[in-house]
């Protein structure tokens, strides 16, 4: 009898407590999310571009969700460069034709993988870009050759609209 | 507990009072009934979607609603047109944009982030155009208005020819629901004036309960979550003050006082 | 206090209690001795705190998409309303929790009053509370401006105008406060500035307000002093605990209601039109827990003497512990207090209710006639009250049986014998 009773006790107050946990995670939840990024925001998440008058060896610069795209249009040179970069040499490996489905525009997230600074244009040792923070070096295709960044400038999701139009997102 | 029972039906009584004083001089609206209010209520997906036409087509030349996006109209517990749907109705809009790279404004087709588009660049303009009275904007319009829904059901119902003995002068109409009973907006519904695309037969008493159910929507456009997450709180609150006291009952009866 | 000398069980538990006595409180709180005989009138300490965690939480969530600026406040609201992830439930609870926070400190102080919790030794206590209270309200006063609707404007001109009634320097006060020539843009930033500090203030007092609390220990329904710790009372956690959780569910219920079906009941639709210095609303009402006094500053035909006599209505009860000279604690024994009690209440209710009403004719005869009242019963009836009330026999301790047949009659008449 006495057993009995302590077990419906102990069954009572877990339930309690099971019960009242579930209620606070319920109550967190709101307090969270509310941080994550607004309808508002969510709904500019696509931004279309006119490249026309962008020139063989031009990048330009656009802001897509707040951060640098550039968009490259490159020279011959340009491509055959970064198509003969070997595999073994990177650190972190991807074709150059993975990265630019059309070879004569690269179109890449303008940030540095290492802690989010813009790279400056048609600098550093590779003849890419190079991180003034603190000195990463990316070729051509946006790949990291040099300096502490861990991995390649991202790639947005993009398509050609028509030939002249971008859009990112 | 003696108490408690004293003093609240005080507090009610108190409640009560405020909530009458409030349209003590008031007529008494008319009445239809609201499928979005109660503990489930929820918006008439077939209301919202002819009240966005009556409001584009006859509302939307003056009142502006600029809280209002067009992906909004897309967006579970609203309209709900399809998102295809709602692409067509944004890009029919020109929406001013700018400046290029020319440093020029320019317009172009509306897309679905964009506000819904002004009917005047600003409240000066708006009042120019109508006789010095500003058209309110309408997206929080219902929650504006002390007698809600039934007030702007009503207003839009309510014009008449004014009683004997009361002249208005031009631009001024008269509105049986209307504080004061003078009004600048003429009289805008008349049976048929929409061609309702799913063949509703557009009287003005339909007229009049679509667009508020709209405005309704846009006033609170997550009236539908709240009603279903509410219901859902106050049983699980319920169920849980349930657990709670029967586990007070239980701490309390090691000791012989009662609680 | 029975506070004695706790040594933790653990070897590093000891080592930090010694250096900072943070498990002593714990123990402190925990075993706390707290009257056996509480009823749920004094839970409501309990739904007060949630009331004011539930307001700072959800605060600090508003302000991180508030807008204090003039032309973007009204837009930031809607914006926390439709487009924030549950942005529209946050907002909501923090506008309900305003009204909902004043509804629980209305029954709290009505408690004290009753039971009269305000009596030595507790005055300190007491008065800490009321100066919760007067922050209270210029909090929610403050946080009423922030969504800059119409009554946000029209209510900061009134109020802040009230500052002008003071002789000589009135309106350099009410320019400096504006920090212009109207309510506009640097009052609202500094209101939200001054939203923002007084809940940490407002935490800070609670804080005191509780250790004033736990010198004496908790006042009880009875209202006499603790005889034997052991059989009186019982131990803060669980019993307690487990009463006040259960009565915030209760109000938790109440609340939920409120936000999830009327949350716009308790608001005024005037507020969802953008502030507009060039129309005023055609009725000005504060939101209703301000009522009462609004009433009795417009009873009084006479500007300076009409904030006067508003602030004395909340002041006057900071002198109350030395207005009631009833030795007597709870009302319980007080057959005459009980009454008078009652008839404040009411008098009380029919302020909250002419305040609501336009402030003419009939209705400004009841809030006159009302306001004299309200002094009446702090300033004359409660101090003479003390002298001549019959009251009941007090019972020995709070666990004897209360009145019946008890064997203390004589003793229990005169409370100085019976202290002894």
């Amino acid at each position: 009898m006495a057993e009995k009773k302590t077990n419906r006790r102990d069954f009572l107050f877990t339930a309690t407590y099971a019960v009242g946990a579930v209620g606070v995670g319920a109550v967190v939840w709101p307090m969270v999310d509310q941080m994550n990024p607004d309808a508002s925001v969510k709904a500019l998440a696509s931004t279309e571009v006119d490249v026309s008058s962008v020139t063989p060896g031009k990048t330009i610069t656009v802001l897509w969700r707040g951060k640098p795209v550039f968009i490259r249009r490159r020279t011959q040179d340009e491509i055959i460069e970064a198509k003969s970069v070997k595999m073994e040499e990177l650190k972190h490996p991807e074709k150059d034709e993975d990265r630019a489905k059309n070879p004569e525009w690269l179109v890449m997230l303008g940030v540095c993988t290492h802690l989010g600074c813009v790279p400056l244009d048609q600098k550093g040792d590779y003849n890419g870009w190079f991180c003034p923070c603190h000195g990463s070096h990316y070729d051509i295709s946006g790949r990291i050759r040099k300096g502490p960044a861990p991995t390649n400038m991202e790639i947005p999701e993009y398509k050609f609209v028509n030939s002249d139009t971008i859009k990112i997102g | 507990m003696k108490n408690f029972i004293k003093i609240l039906p005080l507090l009610f009584l108190l409640i009560g009072f405020s909530k009458n004083s409030n349209s003590a001089e008031k007529v008494e609206y008319l009445k239809t009934d609201w499928s979005f209010k109660g503990l489930f209520g929820k918006f008439d997906r077939g209301a919202l979607q002819r009240g966005y036409q009556v409001y584009t087509e006859v509302c939307a030349s003056c009142h502006s609603m600029k809280y209002l996006s067009y992906r909004n109209l897309a967006e579970e517990g609203g309209p709900e047109f399809s998102v295809a749907e709602a692409k067509a109705i944004a890009a029919s809009f020109e929406v001013n944009d700018g400046p290029n790279d020319d440093g020029e404004m320019f317009t172009r087709p509306g897309k679905l982030s964009d506000k819904f588009v002004m009917p005047y660049d600003n409240v000066k303009a708006a009042q120019a155009a109508n006789g010095g009275a500003y058209p309110p904007d309408m997206s929080v319009l219902v929650k504006a208005r002390g007698g809600g829904v039934d007030y702007i059901y009503s207003l839009l119902q309510g014009y008449e020819d004014p009683p004997a003995g009361i002249t208005l002068d031009d631009g001024v109409y008269y509105n049986k629901y209307m504080y004061g009973n003078k009004i600048k907006m003429p009289n805008q519904l008349s049976d048929g004036l929409v061609v309702y695309a799913d063949g509703t037969e557009a009287s003005v008493e339909q007229m009049s309960k679509d667009v508020t159910t709209f405005l309704m929507w846009s006033a609170e456009p997550h009236l539908e979550s709240r009603h279903k997450m509410g219901f859902k709180a106050i049983v699980y609150l319920i169920i849980l003050t349930i657990l709670v006291y029967f586990s007070m009952k239980r701490i309390w009866s090691r000791i012989e006082t009662k609680v | 206090m029975s506070d004695q000398e706790y040594i933790p069980k653990s070897k590093f538990g000891k080592w930090f209690n010694d250096r900072l006595p943070l498990l002593t409180l714990a123990n402190h709180l925990t075993d706390y001795p707290t009257p056996k005989n509480l009823n749920y009138w004094w839970t409501f300490g309990g739904i007060l705190t949630f009331c004011l965690i539930t307001q700072i939480v959800t605060g600090l969530v508003l302000a991180m998409h508030y807008i204090a600026h003039a032309d973007m406040a009204f837009d930031s609201v809607e914006h926390i309303m439709r487009d924030v992830n549950y942005g529209w439930l946050i907002r909501y609870i923090h506008a309900n929790g305003a009204s909902m926070f004043f509804l629980a400190v209305y029954i709290h102080i009505f408690r004290s009053l009753f039971y009269g919790s305000y009596k030595a030794p507790r005055e300190i206590i007491w008065i800490i509370g009321i100066i919760i209270y007067l922050l209270m309200m210029a909090a929610a006063f403050l946080g009423y401006v922030l969504p800059w609707g119409q009554m946000s404007f029209w209510g900061a001109t009134v109020i802040t105008n009230l500052f002008s009634a003071i002789p000589l320097v009135g309106e350099g006060i009410v320019t400096w406060l504006w920090g212009g020539y109207s309510v506009d843009n640097p009052t609202l930033t500094r209101f939200f500035t001054l939203h923002y500090l007084i809940p940490f203030l407002i935490l800070g007092l609670v804080v005191l307000h509780i250790w004033a609390l736990h010198v004496p220990g908790n006042n009880n329904p009875v209202g006499i002093d603790i005889q034997k710790p052991s059989k009186d009372t019982v131990p803060f956690h669980p019993y307690i605990v487990i009463k006040d959780g259960f009565a915030l569910l209760m109000f938790m219920i109440v609340f939920a209601f409120f936000v999830f079906y009327t949350p716009n009941i308790l608001g005024h639709a005037d507020n969802y039109i953008e502030a507009n210095p060039l129309v005023t609303p055609a009725h000005i009402v504060p939101e209703w827990y301000l009522l009462p006094f609004y009433a009795i500053l417009r009873s009084v035909p006479d500007k300076l003497l009409g904030v006067v006599a508003m602030l004395s209505a909340i002041l006057i009860l900071a002198a109350l512990p030395w207005l009631d000279t009833s030795k007597i604690r709870s009302a319980v024994f007080r057959p005459l207090y009980k009454q008078f009690y009652w008839i404040l209440v009411a008098d009380v209710l029919i302020l909250g209710y002419v305040g609501a009403m336009p402030a003419e004719g009939l209705y400004l005869l009841i809030a006159r006639i009302a306001t004299a009242y309200y002094f009446l019963h702090f300033l004359i009836i409660l101090p003479v009250l003390g002298f001549r009330e019959k009251t009941m026999p007090l019972p020995l301790s709070i666990t004897e049986p209360i009145l019946g047949g008890s064997p203390n009659l004589v003793l229990a008449k005169d409370r100085k014998k019976f202290k002894n």
